[in-house]
């Protein structure tokens, strides 16, 4: 049975944590939650991003949040990454299974899956 | 939408953005009726307002005119024979009881009900999304509460450690979904 004394648990292991989550990241993943976004599927993607990146390490440099609708609705779910001195790089209709190569070749190898992007998708 | 809990997702996003301190979401179940409820403490709205928001092309959006939000929960509901219901209060004319009240009830017992579908995915993805924000979660059957959360209990615990810290995330995940396979 879960128990809120397991989040004690949690608070005291973060505590000791919390100054390397601070200021540092870097790179910012951006969800499109609009309703546009939601009917097209962007819950699974969203979650895809929050449990991989944790579960590779890499919360210390990308944080992963939500935003409304960006206004390119048909190729929703649309996720955009930021990256200081860099230009914004939007993917286009995103699926959870996409996650995956879009951290290892652009989060962590620096080139964005050009084949994912809007600029690669005829309109 | 394929499943109603996407539709939760979609209308408390909005309570979200109308700058909620507290949210509260319930899933109530009484015979084939099913009442899905989002009650913010947000700006809420005015009557010309309210009176616009089932209109598709009546939106806050500013990428274009068209919002579908509230318009498709309703005609869902209406599908199954239940209907849309929203209360609202201006922060202007009620300073210190404004929100917004959104009820849609379902009869699930109609073929063309959808189904409940992943409520775990959908609190889990609120609480992400706005950590610094309360967020109340409630499923009840025949007026008993047989799953909640309540964050404003887990901030109690876990002082300053966000909400959505990974290892939080999870622990709401894993609640839910024990809570919800005890009721199955």
């Amino acid at each position: 049975m879960k128990s809120l004394a397991e989040l004690q648990a949690i608070k005291e292991r973060m505590q000791s944590k919390v100054v390397l989550r601070e200021g540092t990241a870097d790179k910012r993943v951006v969800v499109g939650m609009a309703t546009c976004g939601i009917a097209a599927g962007a819950r699974p993607v969203l979650n895809a991003f929050v449990e991989q990146v944790n579960a590779q390490g890499l919360t210390a440099n990308i944080t992963v949040t939500q935003t409304g609708c960006i206004g390119i609705c048909q190729y929703e779910p649309v996720v955009e990454v930021f990256e200081a001195g860099k230009e914004k790089v939007t993917y286009v209709k995103m699926t959870a299974e996409k996650v995956a190569r879009v951290i290892e070749e652009h989060l962590k190898g620096g080139k964005p899956v050009v084949e994912y992007t809007l600029s690669n998708n005829k309109i | 939408m394929k499943e109603l809990s996407l539709n939760i997702l979609d209308v408390a996003e909005n309570s979200y953005k109308a700058g909620s301190r507290l949210t509260k979401i319930s899933i109530e179940e009484n015979g084939s009726a099913l009442t899905l409820t989002v009650e913010d403490n947000g700006s809420g709205m005015k009557a010309d307002v309210l009176r616009g928001v089932t209109d598709p092309f009546f939106t806050t959006r500013t990428t274009r005119s068209v919002g579908l939000g509230l318009p498709l929960l309703k005609m869902a509901a209406e599908g199954t024979g239940g209907g849309l219901a929203i209360e609202s209060r201006h922060k202007d004319d009620f300073p210190d009881s404004h929100g917004t009240k959104v009820s849609a009830v379902f009869y699930t017992d109609h073929i063309d009900c959808p189904p409940v579908g992943d409520v775990v995915s959908t609190v889990v993805t609120l609480v992400q999304g706005h950590p610094d924000t309360d967020t109340v979660f409630t499923h009840s059957k025949n007026g008993s509460v047989r799953v909640s959360l309540d964050t404003r209990e887990m901030r109690e615990v876990l002082g300053d450690v966000p909400l959505d810290t990974f290892e939080v995330l999870s622990w709401i995940k894993d609640t839910l979904t024990e809570q919800y396979s005890e009721i199955q």
